[in-house]
């Protein structure tokens, strides 16, 4: 149904030939209210300096940052203030110029409620900036450099995961995806940013694509962002005019939930599908999110680090939802107040399909933040008995069967569980959206996996336990044939020793006697002749 | 206790799912009423209300709340089985298979969802086997009838088995020319083992227009409902889809083979209970098979065993026998259906590219 101003406006014949219009879709999927046009009908604003800000040391996957300064050091925006630690850490710089308050634990935005480290910044009003040094000729640069910087920069996944870029990007693939389908509700800030600076955007796709020499660029795109795909058609067009090969293609898939989910996508542009644990980039494909690209590009070109990211601030307690360059650290009560939506009864990051619950305002905007979803009125459910009518198993995206899947979490049944694939579930929601008892399935998912690892582990424990106390055993049944091996070299060494002393004194003897012999004959025959005599 | 996503849900919900089922009922409901008279409004009646006072004593008994009511799939079961029932049974037959129905074949289990069996049918089969002679004893439609009940008469034969004039049942049985009328596929049956030909019986009074002036219609208001239900995706169209082809495909091959000793597709189609149960009952889908595959073949089986009882068993219809036959087997058909999870079939190029 959304499909049709785009190809209204886009003629199928009239577009250029790098502009696919995909209809097959993949299985299952949703079509819940998509209220964009709430918050995508204003420019991307700006929020203004906070008083204080808050930058939690583990916004990414892998290992917490390691703190460099101390508290009341004086630091100046864009400044490195915490380093990556591990291969999976990232990097983490200063939003704005202030006085380190303190490091210590306070509430985070995530999905566990626990609190976490963080450094809390008393803000001034300096206007030094940190810029690391620009990179303009990129292609004529070692691509290890580009890819350090991207380090340096602090760049994380923003479309949710938040993994480190550096690493995506240190491998070599043959297509550069990149996700523009941002197909949870409220969301828009992807399509904004993409409206409004898509020259920007296909130059920082080239420059992605140049680092890991991908010869070719697919952005998916939903259909349902008429306006982002126009501005996109025409910086396309003159980004290929100008490097004289058509590089990019543009593929508008049709709105529906979870197409932007990384499996889902890479089926939708590649009529094929993941195969499990298997990564896109073992098949040569990379897949990036839209803000990240151009992160990646600004850390690059301009030498900006990762300190700010557009977040779609919507909902119906917010009375002026729109698209806004938020800097990382900013606490959740701060945008609620420059955005006068205090009366929110549920403030939620994310999207409304997969994104999580914040229960205090302290929470600070992430480099994951994409959303913040306020609420009026709270969701609830009230759950009521599973009657196997199906319709999760239509709704699921990976040909799951959620109401199987259900029973065996119910029942801590986790090898069935396993057995019905499980792990294989992507948590979209999907199922939970269509359950017409209301059950909250991807919960008892989550509930089974977290089980399911606890499981793994403690049985890991356990076989290291086991083999360490095989291991023991072994040692001591060797130590002790060592020793009975000694034992009994020993008694043989003694025994032979004796029998060699034995031998001697044998020798000794018939010597001595053939001597008392001869000498007995000696004197016989003395005795003999003197008899004779 | 954090919430967890999502924190949407479509319009769809359990409640909504049931009453729409029941006003899908409506159009069969009414050509049953129009052709068999007040008989089918008590019936429905004392089944819904027996099954909601059964439920609600169950949940008293085991302390839960009695919002649970709310979700009407007690109401539900009372309807389907109230329109399976022969019209003017006396009233207790009603009573005694709904409260079966949700004590027995329900709550016993757990209540809505635990129910391995198809509750109406498995009230339905306790009354077929228990009551067989007040179970067989349909009305003849009312156009095709000697004597039309009024709504007084109805009620008397209903509550103490004699009307206002001291007729009992029997009396409206009558048919115009004076016999007691069967249903369509009764006299089938009866007239099948007296060694008549297909095309005898169906010149009969009974057999007009395309099956029966009654059944025909309520046939079709069902089936009505059924597609008003498949349009709202309130039921998926395997189990119905498996069902009319497990029952009309066999009817086709042996009527073709030899139309004097097998009734028509058409006759199967419009007779009975195809389309109240093709789309009502077998539908339920607490019983029944849950994946794609799994319900076309539950609906298959369904169709075939209402098709070898009806042409080769001992009861004229079989609707209910074939449903709780096949719930046995939903476990199996479940486990051997399982759907091929995503990525886990790989196409040849994609395993090539693997491997290189």
């Amino acid at each position: 149904m959304n499909s049709a101003p785009v190809q209204q406006r886009f003629n199928r014949s009239s577009l250029p030939t790098w502009v696919k219009v995909i209809t097959r879709s993949f299985h299952g999927g949703v079509h819940p209210e998509e209220f964009k046009t709430i918050s995508n009908q204003l420019p991307i604003d700006r929020l203004a300096q906070p008083e204080k800000i808050i930058v939690p040391l583990s916004q990414h996957l892998g290992n917490p940052a390691t703190p460099i300064v101390s508290v009341g050091a004086e630091v100046i925006a864009g400044q490195l203030i915490a380093e990556a630690a591990g291969h999976l850490s990232v990097n983490i710089h200063a939003p704005y110029c202030g006085t380190i308050e303190k490091i210590e634990t306070s509430f985070v935005a995530h999905p566990s409620g626990m609190d976490d480290l963080c450094i809390h910044i008393k803000t001034n009003d300096k206007e030094a900036v940190f810029r690391y040094p620009k990179i303009s000729d990129y292609k004529n640069t070692e691509i290890d450099e580009l890819v350090k910087r991207i380090n340096e920069a602090g760049i994380a996944g923003l479309g949710g995961a938040g993994f480190p870029t550096h690493i995506k990007l240190g491998t070599q693939i043959n297509t550069l995806i990149i996700n523009a389908a941002e197909c949870e509700p409220y969301i828009s800030c992807d399509d904004k940013l993409l409206q409004e600076e898509p020259n920007e955007f296909v130059e920082a796709a080239i420059c992605v694509a140049h680092i890991v020499n991908a010869e070719k660029i697919i952005i998916g795109i939903e259909d349902n962002k008429p306006e982002a795909i126009e501005k996109l058609i025409a910086a396309i067009e003159s980004a290929h005019k100008k490097n004289q090969s058509d590089l990019i293609e543009l593929h508008i898939v049709p709105t529906k939930y979870p197409s932007g989910g990384e499996k889902q996508l890479f089926e939708l542009l590649t009529q094929k599908q993941l195969p499990p644990s298997i990564r896109p980039a073992q098949l040569g494909y990379l897949i990036h999110n839209v803000a990240t690209i151009r992160a990646a590009y600004r850390a690059i070109v301009f030498g900006e680090p990762l300190t700010e990211r557009v977040v779609t601030v919507t909902g119906d307690a917010c009375p002026s939802p729109k698209n806004y360059w938020i800097k990382i650290g900013t606490r959740f009560a701060d945008v609620l107040a420059q955005t006068e939506s205090q009366h929110a009864q549920q403030m939620i990051m994310g999207g409304p399909m997969m994104g999580f619950e914040v229960k205090n305002s302290n929470a600070p905007v992430v480099k994951t933040t994409n959303c913040i979803l306020l609420q009026k009125k709270a969701h609830q459910v009230q759950e009521q008995p599973c009657i196997r009518c199906g319709e999760c198993a239509t709704a699921c995206p990976a040909s799951l069967l959620p109401q199987q899947l259900y029973w065996f979490a119910r029942s801590d049944n986790f090898e069935k569980a396993q057995e019905y694939h499980l792990s294989d579930c992507i948590e979209c929601g999907a199922c939970a959206y269509v359950c017409p008892s209301e059950i909250p399935l991807v919960q008892y998912y989550r509930y089974a996996k977290s089980k399911m690892k606890e499981q793994a582990i403690a049985k890991a424990k356990s076989e290291h336990a086991k083999e360490r106390h095989e291991f023991r055993e072994m040692r001591l049944a060797r130590e002790k044939q060592e020793r009975a091996e000694k034992h009994k070299q020993a008694a043989l060494a003694r025994k032979q020793a004796a029998e060699k002393k034995g031998i001697e004194d044998e020798k000794k003897a018939t010597v001595a006697d053939a001597v008392a012999r001869a000498k007995a004959r000696k004197q016989a025959l003395t005795n003999k002749n003197n008899e004779n005599d | 206790m954090l919430n967890s996503s999502p924190f949407t849900k479509n319009k769809q919900s359990l409640s909504g799912l049931m009453t729409s089922v029941a006003w899908a009922l409506l159009p069969g409901f009414i050509a049953l009423f129009y052709f068999f008279g007040w008989g089918v409004v008590f019936n429905v009646v004392t089944c819904a209300v027996t099954c909601v006072l059964t439920e609600a004593a169950v949940l008293h008994l085991r302390k839960k709340p009695f919002i649970i009511l709310k979700d009407y799939s007690a109401l539900l079961t009372g309807v389907l089985l109230g329109l399976a029932l022969p019209p003017l049974a006396p009233w207790w037959i009603a009573v005694i298979g709904s409260s079966f129905a949700i004590l027995f074949a329900k709550q016993i289990y757990g209540g809505l969802g635990f129910n391995p069996f198809n509750p109406a049918m498995a009230g339905y089969v306790l009354l077929l086997i228990s009551f067989p002679v007040a179970m067989t004893a349909w009305l003849p439609p009312q156009a095709l009838a000697e004597n039309n009940a009024s709504f007084i008469d109805s009620l008397y034969i209903f509550l103490f088995s004699f009307d206002t004039h001291q007729h009992t049942l029997a009396y409206y049985r009558l048919g115009v020319d004076g016999f007691t009328m069967a249903t369509p596929l009764d006299q089938l049956k009866t007239s099948k083992t007296m060694g008549y030909l297909i095309s005898e019986v169906t010149n009969k009074a009974i057999f007009s227009d395309i099956v029966n002036v009654g059944w025909q219609w309520v046939n079709a208001g069902f089936l009505l409902g059924g597609i008003y239900l498949l349009v709202k995706k309130h039921i998926h169209y395997a189990i119905p889809v498996g069902v009319l082809v497990g029952l009309l495909f066999p009817a086709l091959i042996f009527n073709g083979y030899s139309p004097d000793e097998y009734p028509s597709l058409i006759v199967h189609a419009f007779s009975g209970a195809t389309m109240l149960g093709a789309f009502f009952i077998a539908t339920d889908p607490v019983s029944a098979a849950t994946t794609y595959k799994g319900r076309l073949i539950f609906g298959f089986g369904v169709g075939l065993i209402t098709w070898l009882i009806r042409t080769f068993g001992g009861y004229p219809d079989a609707f209910a026998f074939a449903v709780l036959l096949m719930n046995m087997a939903v476990p199996l058909i479940d486990h051997f259906t399982q759907p091929t999870v995503y990525g886990y079939k790989t196409s040849p190029s994609q395993n090539e590219e693997l491997n290189s």
